[in-house]
């Protein structure tokens, strides 16, 4: 049975500078709980603005936004943040690791955040994560002493560490060279095979996307 | 909500930056070092300054003034009835001075549970006789003890002791610069002539020094005894009744009531010193104006720091966002961070405006003037310290503030997309 974690109605966005363009155009689509979709399309259609609004960071669209079947509608800033900290983990094309912290504490930040374990235990799932990301032994550098592939290895267990229903990806690929894109893409499969992970993936990678479960293929705005 | 992890966060934002976070607290500690140290020693001057005066002026003073005649003849017609008057031709008369009854009116005032204690006094106008030159000067006839007890009399008779004048007859306390003049000793006999004429001789059993040098030179102190005697007036003969309030505050309406019950004048200390008062004030003020203005510029600096920190950072901010860290929490983070450099800069300027403060203190300050002081005076008052540290954290919260605000309003998409 497929159990909706996400849901997509009538989904439309204006930018209004400097003149009105309409950059979506009435999105309808739902993910199932277990899917690994790719989302693909020529750039500049409008792939990344529809992930920051699935991701709940932009609230300025029409339409409405269902999370794990919640209307995200008038929600408050704070209860939205709290929504991406528990179900949403997210993979940028930049790694975005605070250097101040330790590899391993940054994967911890978000698990913290939510505060449901105690600290001991969080560690304990980070290191976890890193492990199934093969990068346990960098956990006590800090990001900056890490190579590029690595930084997004550690930024992919940042995402996973409190178990979000879903991960989205904006190019998670895009900054790494062809080998570090095979291994990111064999863990996302791996994600998706062995720990029933859903996962969202903007690519421009068309032999990336056409291994995952399914493809959303957009043009101007829509979905074709 | 989760502070603990939130100051992690601050602390970890101020150690990147731990010079800057550094100059920035300098800058609050020098503030409120300077802060401390000017009101400490502002304040301790004020307290030696007011203390010359307060502490020997009494709350109110009773007594007769010569003036003139109210009632003029031409008040008496009443053809002139809604004219200005400005014929005044009887002059005052041989009023005295005394007042009357005053046991009366002693014991009626220590009744009054708002009256600290009363000390009759006679002022008498005398010459001192030295050699062919009469000195003018002034004997106050006082009530030894209760002078004491009200006015601290002993602290400042510098050589002799003070209760010999209540002890031995016909005896004086002279004024330092009195004495120095008529070259007297302690033990010397000195002649002193009224104003109606007659000669007396006194013994000198000791000196006074006020710390004012027109009061040293021509006052002395006198028991009321013999002054009564130095004026050929009966014992019932006191000039002025010095009244000590339990609360000074109270002086000015308490002046007023006493003065229409004994129907005497009476003036009460904030009338008569008015200027002291304005004096004090006004160096309050100006430490006050210098300690703010030192912190509204280290303030600046935090807000500079802050700024650059949010700006470095925003990278840092957008993640936590994006990961689910609120408006909210990015705020609390870098308010934290402005306070923290507000409470230990603070901290450490309290402690180091108590070590300058301590510093002032033991210098040494001799003057001629004050003998009960040895070393710069200063006023430890702890409201300064809590005034102080209060000061730091409220301008480090103000600054922090908008940078804050600005941080929290950090929409990450924005930083995301621009990547
Ligand atoms: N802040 C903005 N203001 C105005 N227009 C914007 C803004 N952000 C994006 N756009 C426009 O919206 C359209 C969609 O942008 P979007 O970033 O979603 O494209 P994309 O599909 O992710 O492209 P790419 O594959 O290059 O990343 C583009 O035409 C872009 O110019
Ligand atoms: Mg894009």
């Amino acid at each position: 049975m497929s159990e909706k974690i996400i849901e997509a109605k009538h989904i439309t966005k204006y930018f209004h500078d400097p003149l009105t363009i309409q950059v979506l155009k009435d999105i309808d689509f739902s993910i199932n709980k277990g899917e690994f979709i790719s989302v693909i399309g020529k750039s500049g259609c409008g792939k990344s603005t529809l992930l920051y609004i699935l991701s709940t960071m932009d609230t300025d669209y029409e339409g409405e936004l269902f999370i794990d079947n919640v209307s995200m509608k008038h929600k408050q800033e704070a209860e939205l943040a709290k929504i991406r900290n528990e179900k949403i983990g997210f993979v940028f094309q930049f790694h975005y690791l605070l250097n101040e912290f330790s590899v391993l504490k940054n994967v911890m930040l978000p698990g913290l955040k939510l505060g449901k374990l105690t600290a001991q235990e969080i560690e304990h799932q980070a290191y976890e994560k890193l492990k199934i990301l093969g990068v346990q032994s960098e956990a006590l550098k800090k990001p900056n002493q890490l190579s590029g592939g690595q930084k997004q290895r550690v930024a992919i267990a940042r995402a996973l560490i409190n178990n979000p229903i879903i991960i989205m990806g904006d190019e998670p690929t895009g900054n790494l060279d062809k080998k570090n894109s095979e291994v990111v893409f064999s863990i996302f499969k791996e994600l998706a095979e062995v720990y029933n992970q859903s996962l969202l993936i903007v690519t421009h990678d068309n032999e990336f996307a056409a291994r995952t479960h399914r493809i959303i293929e957009m043009e101007d705005g829509k979905i074709i | 909500m989760n502070f603990k992890l939130i100051a992690d966060i601050s602390i970890q934002l101020l150690l990147a930056r731990w010079k800057q976070t550094l100059v920035a607290a300098i800058g609050v500690t020098f503030s409120i070092t300077m802060f401390i140290t000017l009101l400490g020693f502002m304040n301790g001057l004020n307290d030696l300054l007011d203390g010359l005066i307060l502490n020997r002026t009494p709350h109110i003073r009773l007594y007769n003034e010569i003036k003139a005649s109210k009632l003029q003849p031409i008040d008496r017609t009443f053809s002139y009835k809604n004219h200005h008057h400005f014929i005044s031709s009887i002059k005052p008369k041989n009023e005295r001075l005394e007042i009357y009854n005053h046991a009366v009116i002693i014991a009626t005032l220590n009744k009054d549970n708002r009256v600290l204690g009363v000390a009759p006094k006679i002022t008498a106008q005398v010459f001192y006789n030295v050699g062919a030159v009469d000195l003018t000067g002034v004997i106050n006839g006082i009530d030894v003890e209760a002078e004491n007890k009200l006015f601290k009399f002993s602290d400042y008779v510098t050589s002799g002791n003070y209760i010999d004048l209540k002890n031995i007859p016909n005896s004086i306390i002279l004024g330092k610069g009195a004495a120095e003049k008529m070259l007297a000793n302690i033990g010397d006999v000195i002649q002193i002539t009224t104003t109606k004429g007659e000669r007396m001789p006194l013994k000198v059993v000791g000196f006074f020094q006020s710390g004012l040098q027109d009061l040293d030179n021509v006052q002395s102190y006198a028991s009321i005894n013999t002054t009564q005697k130095l004026l050929g007036e009966g014992n019932s003969y006191v000039t002025d009744l010095q009244i000590k309030l339990v609360d000074i505050l109270q002086a000015p309406q308490i002046a007023k009531e006493y003065a229409s019950i004994f129907e005497l004048d009476a003036i009460d200390i904030q009338t008569a010193n008015s200027q002291f008062e304005t004096g004090s004030s006004v160096r309050s003020l100006i430490s006050y104006v210098v300690g703010i203005t030192l912190l509204v510029v280290a303030g600046f600096g935090i807000y500079n720091i802050l700024n650059m920190m949010i700006y470095e950072k925003m990278d840092s901010i957008a993640i936590l966002k994006a990961t689910g860290f609120s408006g909210k929490d990015v705020n609390t983070i870098f308010i934290t961070i402005a306070l923290s450099i507000g409470f230990f800069g603070g901290l450490l300027g309290l402690l180091f405006g108590f070590g300058v403060s301590h510093v002032i203190d033991i210098i040494p300050f001799n003057t001629a003037a004050l003998p009960t002081i040895k070393t710069y005076p200063v006023n430890y008052n702890p409201q300064f310290y809590t005034i102080g540290f209060i000061f730091a954290l409220v301008t480090t919260y103000f600054s922090g503030y908008f940078p804050a605000r600005k941080a929290s309003k950090i929409d990450p998409v924005i930083i995301i997309r621009g990547k």
